[in-house]
C-alpha cells in the first residue's frame, strides 16, 4: 500500500460502493447467499458479519506488531473465530428464532474469504484508525449488498419485506425467488446492473476526456 | 440401511451442497472453466471431506462432550492441520497422486463446503457411518456440480454474448438454471 | 521460515497465547448466555408438548427400559424417548412422542400428541423442515391440515385422502399441491407408531 495521504472518508466509500465486496470483487458470497431469502435474515447476517470484520480489524491491526509473520494466518483466524463464536452465542441468547433460521450458517462466517482478506491486505499494513474505517467500509458494503439481495429476493417471493405483506391478494408470489436458483439468479442480475454502472460511467469519462481534446 | 440412503442422496442431488446451500462457490465459480481440472478438484473435496467427516467425528465424540464451545475453532485447527498433515504424507509416499489432487489441497481447506459439512454433521447428530456416507455424498454432489458447471462453461467460452453480463454474472445465472433443474430432485426419496 | 529471526518457541508462544486469550473469552461469553439459551430452549419445548397434548400442563422423559417406560432426568446418547404429559393433579393426559423422516426437501422432524385410552392422536407440531414455500410448508403453515391431527384415530393405521374426501377417523386430508409432504407427515407418525404404540 503506498503510502499518500490517506483519507478517512475515501477509505470508507471504497469499501461501501466503488470497491464493494460483493456486486465489485464478488468475494464471501460462499454462505452468505443462502441466507439472503429474506430483508430480516440478511440484515441480521450482515450485522454479524460487520460485528465480526470490525473487531478483528481492530485486533488485528493493532496487535499487527507482535504477531509473527510465520503465524500470521493462523492468529488472524484465530481471533476472527473467536469473534464468530461470540456472535453465535449472543445471537441466540438475544434472537433464537431469527438464530434458528440462520441456523448453521453463522459458524460459517469464519469461512468467509473477504474477512481474511481485509486482515491480510488492510488491517496488517495500516493503523488501526484506517483498518478500522477500511472495515466499516467494507462491512457497511457487504451488509448493503445482502439487504438489497434479500429485500429484493423476499419482496418479489414473497411480495412483503421485513414480513408486512406489500401487494394486493392478486400478487402471485413468485416462489422461486426465495428458493435457491432465486440468490444465483438475484445475484447474477445485480452483478449485471453493476456492470452497465460501471460501463457507463467509463463511458462518460471517455466522452469528457475527448471533449476536452477537442475543445482547445 | 434406509436412511443411510436418505442421508447419501439427499446431500447428493436434493440439497446439493453448491445447488441448493451455495457452499463452495468460490471454487465452484473461480475453478470450472476446463472440464479436467473441475474433475480432479471434486476428487480432491470428496478427500477431503471424507478426512473433515472423520476428524469431526472423533472431536465430537471425545473431545467436545466436554466442550461444546470450542467446536468452531477445534474443527477449524484440526481439519487445517489434518489435510497438512496428510498433504506431505501423499508428497512423500506417492509423488503421482500429490501432482494430480496435491495441489488443491490447500485451496479446498479454506473451502466453507468442508466447514459446512463438519458444522451440518454435527447439527444432525449424525454417527461415524452416517457421517461418512453424509461427506460421501456432499463430495459426489460437489464434484457432480463442479463438472456440470465446467461442462457449460466450456462451451459457453465458443458462444457470442454480450460483454457485459460475460463473466461472473452469466455463470450465477447459468447456476441458477442448473439450481432450477436440481430441485426436480426434491421428493425422490418420499414421493411413492 | 528456515532464515527468520523469530524462533519457534515464540511461534508457538503467540499461537499458545492467542489461543489462550481466545479460549478465554468464548468461555466467558459461552457461560454468560447458556442460561438464557438452555431456558429458551426448554421453554419452546415445553409450549410444543403443551400444544399437542391439550390438557398437560407438566412433562417428563420417559426412555423404554428393560421392557417398560421409565422416567428420566437426562435421556442417555442415542436413547429413543418420549415425552409423558400430566395435568396439574397429576394425572397422565398421554404421550408427546418425536418422530423424524424424510420429507420432500429434507428431513422433517414433529412431535405429536398420543392419547392411549382412546387411540387417537391429539395434536401435531413440526419442529424443523424445509418444505418449499407456499405448498410444503403448508404442513403447519395451513392450520386445516394442522386440524386433522386432532382427533386421529391410528387404527389400523393413518391413510392420507385427497382434500375433501375423509370419510373415516383415521383419514387425513392431504394438501392440494403438496401431496408428497402431506404423505411424508403421515408416513413418519406411522413408523413411530409401529415403534412406540406397543409399549404404553
Amino acid at each position: 500500500m503506498p503510502e499518500k495521504k490517506q483519507d478517512a472518508y475515501q477509505e470508507f466509500i471504497k469499501g461501501l460502493w466503488r470497491d464493494n465486496p460483493v456486486f465489485v470483487q464478488v468475494l464471501g458470497m460462499c454462505p452468505m447467499l443462502a441466507v439472503t431469502n429474506s430483508a430480516m435474515n440478511a440484515l441480521v447476517m450482515g450485522g454479524a458479519t460487520f460485528f465480526v470484520l470490525v473487531a478483528s480489524s481492530f485486533f488485528v491491526s493493532s496487535l499487527k506488531n507482535w504477531i509473527p509473520k510465520q503465524v500470521r494466518i493462523s492468529t488472524y483466524i484465530i481471533i476472527i473465530a473467536t469473534f464468530v463464536t461470540v456472535t453465535d452465542f449472543t445471537l441466540e441468547a438475544l434472537m433464537p428464532k431469527v438464530h434458528k433460521e440462520l441456523g448453521a450458517f453463522i459458524p460459517l462466517i469464519v469461512a468467509n474469504c473477504m474477512i481474511l482478506g481485509r486482515q491480510e491486505a488492510f488491517a496488517a499494513r495500516n493503523s488501526v484508525r484506517f483498518a478500522v474505517v477500511d472495515a466499516l467500509g467494507m462491512a457497511s458494503g457487504f451488509l448493503f449488498a445482502l439487504f438489497s439481495l434479500g429485500a429484493v429476493r423476499e419482496l418479489l417471493g414473497e411480495g412483503a419485506l421485513f414480513g408486512y405483506k406489500l401487494f394486493s391478494e392478486n400478487f402471485e408470489p413468485w416462489v422461486i425467488m426465495i428458493l435457491p436458483p432465486g440468490g444465483f439468479i438475484t445475484l447474477g442480475l445485480l452483478l449485471l446492473f453493476f456492470n452497465w454502472l460501471k460501463e457507463r460511467k467509463d463511458r462518460l469519462a471517455q466522452q469528457l476526456d475527448q471533449m476536452e481534446i477537442e475543445a482547445p | 440401511m434406509n436412511e443411510l440412503v436418505w442421508i447419501f442422496i439427499s446431500a447428493l442431488l436434493i440439497n446439493n451442497f453448491v445447488l441448493a446451500y451455495f457452499l463452495g462457490l468460490c471454487p465452484f465459480l473461480g475453478v470450472s472453466q476446463r472440464l479436467e481440472t473441475a474433475f480432479r478438484l471434486g476428487l480432491a473435496t470428496i478427500f477431503v471431506m471424507l478426512i473433515t467427516a472423520l476428524c469431526a467425528w472423533l472431536l465430537n465424540t471425545y473431545i467436545l462432550i466436554y466442550a461444546p464451545y470450542l467446536r468452531l475453532i477445534s474443527f477449524i485447527v484440526v481439519i487445517a492441520s489434518t489435510v497438512q498433515f496428510i498433504e506431505m504424507v501423499i508428497k512423500k509416499l506417492s509423488p503421482g497422486l500429490f501432482k494430480a489432487l496435491g495441489i488443491f489441497l490447500p485451496l479446498i481447506t479454506t473451502n466453507c463446503a468442508i466447514l459446512g459439512l463438519a458444522i451440518f454433521a454435527t447439527n444432525k447428530g449424525y454417527g461415524f457411518i452416517q457421517g461418512m456416507t453424509y461427506a460421501l455424498g456432499a463430495g459426489l454432489g460437489f464434484t457432480l456440480a463442479l463438472v456440470l458447471m465446467a461442462g457449460l462453461r466450456e462451451e459457453t467460452e465458443l458462444a457470442e454474448v454480450p460483454r457485459l453480463i460475460k463473466g461472473t454474472a452469466m455463470n450465477l445465472i447459468i447456476a441458477g438454471i442448473l439450481s432450477m433443474a436440481f430441485m426436480g430432485f426434491a421428493g425422490l426419496f418420499s414421493a411413492a | 521460515m528456515k532464515v527468520s529471526e523469530p524462533g519457534s518457541s515464540r511461534l508457538v508462544a503467540t499461537l499458545g497465547l492467542a489461543g489462550l486469550l481466545s479460549g478465554l473469552i468464548i468461555v466467558s461469553v459461552f457461560e454468560a448466555t447458556l442460561p438464557t439459551i438452555t431456558a429458551y430452549k426448554a421453554k419452546v419445548l415445553q409450549e410444543a408438548v403443551f400444544k399437542v397434548l391439550p390438557g398437560s400442563t407438566q412433562l417428563q422423559r420417559l426412555v423404554y427400559r428393560d421392557g417398560r417406560l421409565t422416567p428420566v432426568e437426562e435421556v442417555g446418547k442415542g436413547e429413543e424417548f418420549v415425552f409423558g404429559g400430566q395435568d396439574a393433579q397429576g394425572v397422565l393426559v398421554g404421550y408427546a412422542i418425536p418422530g423424524s423422516g424424510p420429507g420432500f426437501q429434507d428431513t422433517i422432524r414433529l412431535l405429536y400428541g398420543y392419547q392411549p385410552k382412546q387411540r387417537k392422536v391429539v395434536g401435531m407440531e413440526i419442529l424443523e423442515s424445509r418444505e418449499t414455500p407456499g405448498l410444503g410448508d403448508k404442513i403447519y403453515k395451513d392450520a386445516e391440515f394442522v386440524s386433522n391431527f386432532d382427533a386421529l384415530s391410528v387404527e389400523p393405521e393413518i391413510v392420507t385422502v385427497k382434500r375433501g374426501a375423509k370419510a373415516a377417523p383415521n383419514e387425513v386430508d392431504a394438501i392440494t399441491g403438496a401431496t408428497i409432504s402431506s404423505k411424508a407427515v403421515v408416513r413418519i407418525i406411522n413408523q413411530a407408531n409401529q415403534q412406540w404404540l406397543q409399549r404404553f
